[in-house]
Formats: structure tokens, sequence, C-alpha cells
């Protein structure tokens, strides 16, 4: 699902014909991803774990070059798809009327892949940070892997349910 | 070019400092000189003239103000300037459409000079905005991670050059990307959407990389203090021009009759 909504928004047809209905759906839904993705990425890490919980440290130190690299362009590539999701909603809108409950679980469907990714690949392979530090980190995994999982699912199931209103516009 | 006028600086010193005000100085009297030149023309959106002196305001207070006097002793002032002089000054002078306002106020003959030069082979490759980025993004790494910024506290010649750099790459990139005034050949969407990626990810990596890493002579608290406003500060920057970026984006692809008259039947 998720590789497909991304290429989607990418797409920059102009004509209006038959196909508008499914590409303000296919547009609304990669809009929401977008979205969802950019604000687990930029917001949710930042006001959360770095300002409020103050779990994540800006830097710890032990962070490998190509670690810090791909954390750069993470958040580069956070703040962008954040801006870029709420443009082609603007988008959507001023065309058509917007799903919004399609909207909301692609938001969903968003914040859960991308904490997924950054739980699997940014925690676990390149060890760029980890979710706290000092503690037996076993049970934050589970569940931060877990309920990103399930946010993933909800998010893939509201889609799911919210296919046939999406497709008729 | 902002040196505390005191002690051990030399007579060049002298001369750059006041080189700065005079260029600030003419930027302003010919932005207006310019207004008032085109004045009979269509009307000249006030905030593209606030934009233009707020940008030689950030960039005079990075330049001659308090901020320039404690940046030669704490690298968080220094950095604070930094972002004043290569990020909010160019975006703000860049939003100001200078060309388009010199176009404007210049006779035809001049105007067409101006195009000329604009168009030339060398101006196209410094506003491709690869070139600008690599201008700009290479110039902070070469500055923080060389001995050239402790060697730029000794010189006021490569103090002067240094910030000119900043100033004018990060005018070139800013304008490149999100600029109004005309751009024959300005890159594609995917194309900027990239570059302006890479460079908020080789800024932040940078900050990053000088908060473990502070240059030379500068103290541990200092150099952290200044990472972090770097990075902080970066990011309000980067995120206005991802905005803009996408406004134009938006603006562009606005929806024709044909749509719109979909959109009045279909609600």
């Amino acid at each position: 699902m998720s590789t497909a909504d991304r290429g989607d928004g990418r797409a920059d047809p102009t004509s209006a014909g038959p196909g508008t209905a499914a590409r303000a759906d296919r547009r609304t839904v990669a809009s929401g991803f977008l979205f969802g993705c950019g604000i687990a990425a930029s917001m949710i890490d930042l006001f959360i774990f770095h300002l409020g919980l103050q779990w994540h440290h800006f830097y710890d130190l032990s962070t490998t070059e190509v670690a810090l690299a791909a954390d750069g362009v993470f958040h580069a590539v956070g703040w962008f798809v954040t801006v870029w999701g709420l443009f082609l909603l603007a988008d959507v809108r001023r065309r058509t009327d917007v799903s919004w409950r399609r909207w909301t679980g692609a938001v969903v469907a968003g914040v859960g892949a991308f904490q997924l990714v950054d739980a699997v690949v940014n925690h676990k392979v390149l060890r760029i940070h980890q979710i706290r530090y000092h503690v037996d980190l076993l049970p934050y995994d589970v569940a931060w892997t877990g309920s990103a999982a399930l946010l993933l699912l909800a998010g893939a199931v509201m889609l799911w349910r919210t296919r046939q209103a999406g497709a008729a516009g | 070019m902002a040196h505390r006028h005191g002690s051990g600086h030399d007579a060049l010193g002298w001369v750059l400092a006041d080189g700065a005000i005079v260029l600030l100085l003419a930027a302003a009297i010919g932005y207006a000189v310019a207004l008032r030149a085109s004045r009979s023309r269509s009307p000249w959106p006030v905030r593209r003239t606030l934009s233009w002196y707020a940008g030689l305001g950030c960039a005079s207070a990075a330049l001659l103000g308090p901020v320039a006097g404690a940046a030669h002793a704490s690298f968080t002032a220094h950095m604070a300037g930094h972002l004043l002089l290569g990020m909010a000054a160019p975006l703000l002078l860049a939003l100001a459409a200078p060309v388009t306002l010199g176009l404007r106020a210049l006779p035809v003959a001049a105007a067409r000079s101006l195009t000329r030069l604009l168009r030339s082979r060398y101006l196209r490759g410094v506003t491709h905005p690869v070139a600008a980025a690599v201008l700009n993004a290479g110039g902070l790494w070469l500055l923080y991670t060389t001995p050239l910024y402790q060697s730029m506290h000794g010189s006021a010649l490569l103090h002067a050059l240094v910030h000119t750099h900043v100033l004018v790459a990060g005018y070139l990139f800013t304008a490149a990307l999100v600029g109004p005034d005309p751009d024959p050949h300005r890159a594609s969407m995917p194309v900027r959407s990239a570059v302006l990626i890479g460079f908020i990810a080789a800024h932040s990596m940078l900050a990053k990389w000088l908060y473990a890493h502070p240059p030379a002579g500068v103290g541990r608290a200092d150099g952290e203090a200044g990472a972090l406003l770097m990075y902080y500060g970066g990011d309000a920057v980067d995120v206005v021009l991802i905005v803009l970026l996408f406004s134009g984006w938006y603006a562009a692809t606005r929806p024709r009759a044909a749509a719109r008259a979909g959109m009045a039947t279909g609600s």
C-alpha cells in the first residue's frame, strides 16, 4: 500500500476527465499518508520524545557517520513530506470534496508506517538513536513496534472501509 | 567586515568595515531610487519593499551590530549572525524581486543589457539549484570542518570574503529555488525538491557534527549551543523554503475552467 501511494503523489496530470474522481481519491490517500509520515518524523519525534519526555538526545555522540548522514536525510524528508501532504490536501480541496474519513485513515497508516520504519531501520539497523537510554530497551522496543504495527493496521482497515466512498468522489 | 574598531585591527579592517556599510547603504538607496523611477508603472507590492529592507536589516545586524561584535568571542553569537546573513537575509532579499524591479526601472536599452547579462552562461551556471546548493552548503563545510574558521578571525580580508560568500551563495540558492524574479531556465519541481532536501540534510548533518566537534578554539558548551541554534534556526528557515516551493507548485497547477465546472456539479 505504502509504496503505491507515494508513487501516485508524484504524478501530476493536468487534464480533467473521467479519471478525475479516481485521481482525487489517490491524491487524498497520498496526502494523508505523506502527512502522517511527516508528522511522525518531524513533530511527534520532536515535541514528544525530544522536548516533552526528553528520552531522545539531540545527538548521542556514539553515532557513526553513515547513521548521521541517514539521520539528516530522514530529518529533511520528514519536513518535506509534511508540507507536501498539506499542499496535496489543499489541491484536492480546491478540485472536489475531500473524503475526510479516508484522509484520516491514510494519516493513521502513515504515522504507523513511519514509526515502523523508524523502529526497524533507525533504532535497530543503523542504531542512530534508541527510544530511551539507561533502561532495559526490550519493553520499549516491543511497545514502539507493536503500536506502530497496530496503527498501520488500523489505518489500512479505515482505508479499506472507505474505499467505496473514496472512489465515488 | 564587522570589526570592532579597537586596537589590534589594521587599516584594511577599517576599510572593509566601511565598505560593508557603503554596500548596504547603496542597496537601500538603490531600491528606493528604482521604486521612484518605476512609479508610473503598475503598483509594486508593498510586501516586496518591506522584504528588501527587512533583509538589509538582517544583513546589517549580522555584519555591524552587537551580534557581529560578540561573534569574535562567541561561537553561538557567530552562529546567530550566520543564520541572519546566510539564511534570513537572502530569503528576504530574494523575495523582494530586485531583478524585476531593476528591469522595470531601467530604460529599455539598459534593461536589455541586464537581461543579456542574466542570460549569460556564467550566471546560468551559478543560478542552477545544484550549483547554488553546492556553493552554499560546500562553503559551510569548508568553513566549519577546516581551520578556515580559526584563520578567519585573524584576517580581516578572509573574514570579509567568507561573509560575502555566505550572503551571495545564500541569495543564489534561495532565488534559484523559490525566487519570484524571472528565471528562464528554472529547474523542474523534482530537481528543486531534491536539491532542497539534500541541502536541509547537509545543513542538519553539519549542525550535529559540530555539536560533537566544535571548531578549534571554541569551548564545548559554546559549541553545543551554537550547533543547536544552527540546527533549529536552520529548520525554521528551511520549512519556510519548503512552503514557498510548494506554493509555487500550487499556483502553477491551478485547475482550469473545466475542472472548476466539474467541482461545481460534483458538490
